[in-house]
């Protein structure tokens, strides 16, 4: 195929015939299973590990904290998380114990017989309230973060405006389930410990190894197997897993995996972060925003994990993407003694743009403007400025974009058939609602300038090249999108290019694959690297093709037995500046921005909420391959739609009750229209091919979409999601005892 | 893996892709995992272990069953098809719509599908999205899964 057309994904038809070896699919010669034991109690003190005599304990490796050799501490942001819990249990489900047997069923017999007696300590499990003094577990108030932002006067704004309107947004936890659960596999290779397993960032792995091992990254070598799904669910927590596997096989002296069945998956692992989102707004008589006081605070869990930067997330999109002078976001990561909370597609931006999005249909309803004119009203112009005071130059026409989801929806036809269709039908309602937003791609603020993210380009002897880089394909489809970059970069075919195994004995680190950087920022460290490596042959900038295979086959033959490589480290664009002591400034070196709009029919009868149409209108840069693109919007679509309607993670004491697939519910094929997906490309010159940050977008619009519709079908004003049947039958109900 | 050795083993004969096997199982175990770990078949996935996500699917009799939740014996005597059987160019409508991303569930869609196009009869008074509700996908959304099942059944797009 040639360079100028997309690829079909790289790995598809390996995916399609059942070929493509996840973890769970590798034969290792000698192999045990590793398995769990954890905390019973969500809080307290281990007062002893009592091992049950149902098992022959002989057969067994058994491993615990002492035998950790660097510290017990899993290190990501802080270090506050042990890797097996020695005396302090913080939240129910904690690893305590792990154990190996060659049979997996010995393995749950053996953890069967390990009895944690605890002495129980009050946990706290309501992040909205105060803790009391025997509930704080960190500094004087459980805050784990405390971040703020502030834009003119906002006080002074609130009390000139002609209306000032409040609301409380909630949002509930959400699991990720990626098909394939979480699971590693580990082994020691003379002095080498390799683990090898589903996960997004291998350099995040290796960071928390060399810490909680003790050892050299040139002693560890971590390599990602195929993952099935990610969503942010294997960005911090294949770290943990990935020093059991290694602590049992260090021990075992024999290659040991760990894969989680779906039940331990969703009760032990991460999900994403519960929040409370306060508006308190000031408007004008016609709909212009002039002061936004927001309070968004998020339960983070028992350990801090990723809360700090998922609040940061947060709070920079809360006042979304509109232009009002006077703002103030605070936001705040309380600590509970819940499974700790972490990455999920969006990263706390989808809860804050929820609240928002709803709040300014609550207030276009009470000043009796259209929801789609108040956006028109407000929506940020070139030269206009965000929350963070980021003005906004890029060149894209915001208005045209809710324009044309207006017009491709047919709104304004629907909203008149609507009230024909509600007048006339004794049980359905219909109703239609919009949201529109941003995504701000790549790490927050300064982050990519830490990460400083390195990525090669080799030139093989036979002219044809190796992207050599730590980010991950994980379905995303970011393999196939390399490809494509680096053969239209240097003119050379699909099958000239291909992409090494995430391993990090090869690969340099380009990054974690998390927030949307993928194609936009890693890709352009592709082209840079592309541009190197001509330059290395002595090529000019404009050489393509054959040239360029000719002379990486002649540098070879003047360079025998060397390695030719092409390099590039992030820069950052010379137009962002940012200062993380006062949140001012550009929070993101762009801003993918989207407009959906959701139809639905409500049943009295039954109050099941279905969508009917689904209209994604999205700016997105360049689109580098339209099959993968409208596949990430679709997928995010509908994992918003089961967060807006289905998706109930049920907690008791910080337990997730309906850890199985039987009763967490997400929707099937059945469950959702065709998601008609539209890009508006505007190219954005420092992304890969022109690309902004695509993968999170489309989780931010649709649940503010769909319960805009449905305020609009039953004349409510929905405040929580998920909206259930049960509870929008309470809302419909309580309101009308009113 | 290793499976211990136990008195309490029993034999299983099946065909399986065409092939007539026998396998010595505890009389427990599930046919996926007689598949994944017993015959080093791994094409066939596991999702969720409850029946629930049909990543697991392999047609049996010509039927299209959750592996998970059939115990090996009961497949004695029975035509077991797994992904394994499936022609490469047989999925190409499915690779060029997009219908996989990751691919954890895919193998199951795919033996789904394939059920499918051999008996369109179904079609008569179910949906494509009704007959493919039995495999849950997180990543495409399904729209890409149903315009490839449409395209390989030779119907038009789901607009």
């Amino acid at each position: 195929m040639c360079a100028d057309q997309p690829p079909l994904r790289t790995e598809g038809l390996s995916k399609l015939t059942g070929a493509e070896r996840f973890v769970d699919d590798l034969a290792i010669e000698g192999c045990l299973w590793g398995m769990t034991a954890r905390s019973p109690l969500p809080r307290g003190k281990i007062r002893e590990i009592r091992y049950g005599n149902g098992v022959d304990w002989s057969e067994f490796v058994v491993v615990d904290h002492n035998d950790i050799p660097g510290p017990n501490q899993i290190r990501l942001l802080e270090l506050d998380q042990p890797v097996l819990a020695s005396d302090q249990i913080r939240h129910i489900h904690e690893a305590v114990v792990l154990v190996a047997h060659p049979s997996r069923e010995m393995c749950r017999r053996a953890v069967d017989q390990i009895e944690i007696i605890i002495d129980p300590e009050p946990g706290i499990f309501d992040f909205r309230v105060t803790p009391r003094e025997d509930q704080i577990q960190h500094g004087t108030d459980n805050v784990l973060s405390d971040l703020g932002i502030c834009k003119g006067d906002v006080e002074a704004a609130l009390a000139s405006a002609d209306h000032v309107i409040e609301g409380v947004y909630e949002t509930g936890a959400q699991e990720h389930v990626y098909i394939e659960n979480q699971g590693m596999a580990a082994w020691v290779d003379g002095d080498v410990i390799v683990v090898q397993g589903s996960m997004q960032c291998p350099y995040y792995v290796l960071n928390s190894l060399t810490h909680a091992l003790d050892r050299d990254e040139s002693k560890i070598r971590v390599v990602q197997a195929p993952t099935g799904g990610g969503f942010g669910g294997k960005e911090d927590y294949p770290s943990n897993l990935a020093i059991h596997a290694a602590l049992l096989a260090m021990k075992a002296k024999q290659p040991v995996k760990i894969i989680y069945d779906r039940s331990e998956d969703m009760a032990a692992t991460t999900k994403r972060h519960p929040a409370r989102v306060r508006h308190r707004t000031g408007v004008t008589s016609d709909g212009r925003l002039v002061a936004q006081d927001i309070e968004m605070v998020i339960d983070a869990g028992a350990y801090i994990t990723l809360s700090p930067v998922v609040l940061s997330r947060g709070i920079i999109h809360a006042g979304g993407p509109y232009a009002c002078d006077n703002v103030r976001i605070s936001g705040r990561a309380m600590l509970t003694n819940s499974v700790p909370y972490g990455a999920f597609r969006g990263f706390g931006a989808p809860q804050s743009l929820f609240a928002l999005e709803r709040h300014l249909d609550v207030i276009a309803r009470q000043l009796g403007i259209d929801p789609v004119e108040i956006r028109r009203r407000n929506l940020v112009r070139d030269g206009q400025s965000t929350a963070t005071g980021q003005v906004i130059n890029d060149g894209t026409d915001r208005i045209e974009l809710l324009e044309l989801a207006v017009a491709q929806s047919g709104y304004t036809q629907k909203q008149a058939a609507h009230t024909e269709f509600n007048a006339s039908s004794q049980f359905m309602r219909r109703g239609i609602g919009l949201a529109t937003f941003f995504h701000g791609g790549g790490f927050t603020g300064s982050g990519e300038d830490y990460l400083k993210s390195k990525l090669h380009v080799l030139g093989k002897p036979d002219g044809s090249i190796e992207i050599l880089a730590a980010s991950t394909e994980m379905g995303q489809g970011a393999q196939t999108i390399f490809i494509s970059l680096a053969s239209n970069r240097l003119g050379l075919e699909h099958s000239d290019v291909v992409v090494a195994t995430p391993d990090t004995f090869r690969v340099p680190n380009s990054g974690p694959t998390v927030a949307s950087r993928t194609a936009m920022v890693v890709g352009r460290l592709i082209e840079r690297a592309c541009d190197d490596l001509r330059k290395q042959c002595g090529l000019k900038d404009d050489a393509r093709g054959e040239s360029v295979r000719h002379a990486i086959r002649q540098w070879h033959v003047t360079h025998p037995g060397e390695t030719l490589l092409g390099r590039a480290q992030y820069e950052r664009p010379p137009h962002v500046q940012w200062d993380e002591k006062t949140y001012k400034g550009d929070a993101y070196g762009t801003f993918a921005w989207g407009t959906y709009v959701a139809e639905v029919e409500i049943d009295l009868r039954t109050y099941q909420c279905r969508v009917l149409d689904f209209h994604a209108v999205q700016e997105v840069g360049t689109v580098l391959n339209e099959t993968l693109a409208t596949g990430q919007i679709q997928g995010g679509v509908v994992q918003g739609i089961g967060w807006a309607l289905l998706e109930e993670c049920v907690m008791e004491q910080g337990a997730f009750k309906n850890c199985q697939l039987t009763n967490y519910i997400i929707p099937t094929a059945q469950d959702v229209p065709t998601i008609h997906v539209t890009f508006l490309e505007n190219p954005y010159e420092h992304g890969g091919g022109g690309s902004k940050g695509i993968g999170e977008l489309p989780m931010d619009g649709p649940a503010p979409a769909i319960l805009n519709a449905i305020a609009d079908a039953l004349g409510i004003e929905p405040n929580r999601i998920p909206l259930t049947p049960e509870r929008l039958m309470e809302h419909v109900l309580d309101d009308h005892a009113c | 893996m290793t499976m211990p050795a136990d008195q309490t083993q029993i034999e299983v004969p099946f065909t399986l892709n065409g092939s007539e096997i026998v396998v010595r199982v505890e009389p427990s175990e599930r046919l996926l995992d007689t598949l994944r770990y017993h015959l080093a078949m791994t094409g066939t996935k596991e999702g969720c272990g409850e029946g629930e996500c049909g990543a697991c699917t392999v047609n049996m009799n010509g039927l299209p069953v959750n592996s998970c939740l059939v115990p090996t014996y009961q497949a004695r005597g029975a035509e077991i098809e797994t992904i394994e059987s499936v022609q490469h160019g047989s999925v190409h409508p499915l690779h060029s719509t997009g219908a996989t991303q990751c691919g954890a569930c895919t193998p199951g869609v795919v033996m789904s599908a394939m059920w499918l196009l051999k008996n369109r009869d179904k079609l008569d008074t179910h949906t494509v999205r009704e007959l493919m509700a039995g495999n849950l996908c997180r990543c495409t959304g399904y729209d890409g899964i149903v315009n490839g099942v449409e395209s390989a059944l030779g119907l038009g797009s789901d607009e």
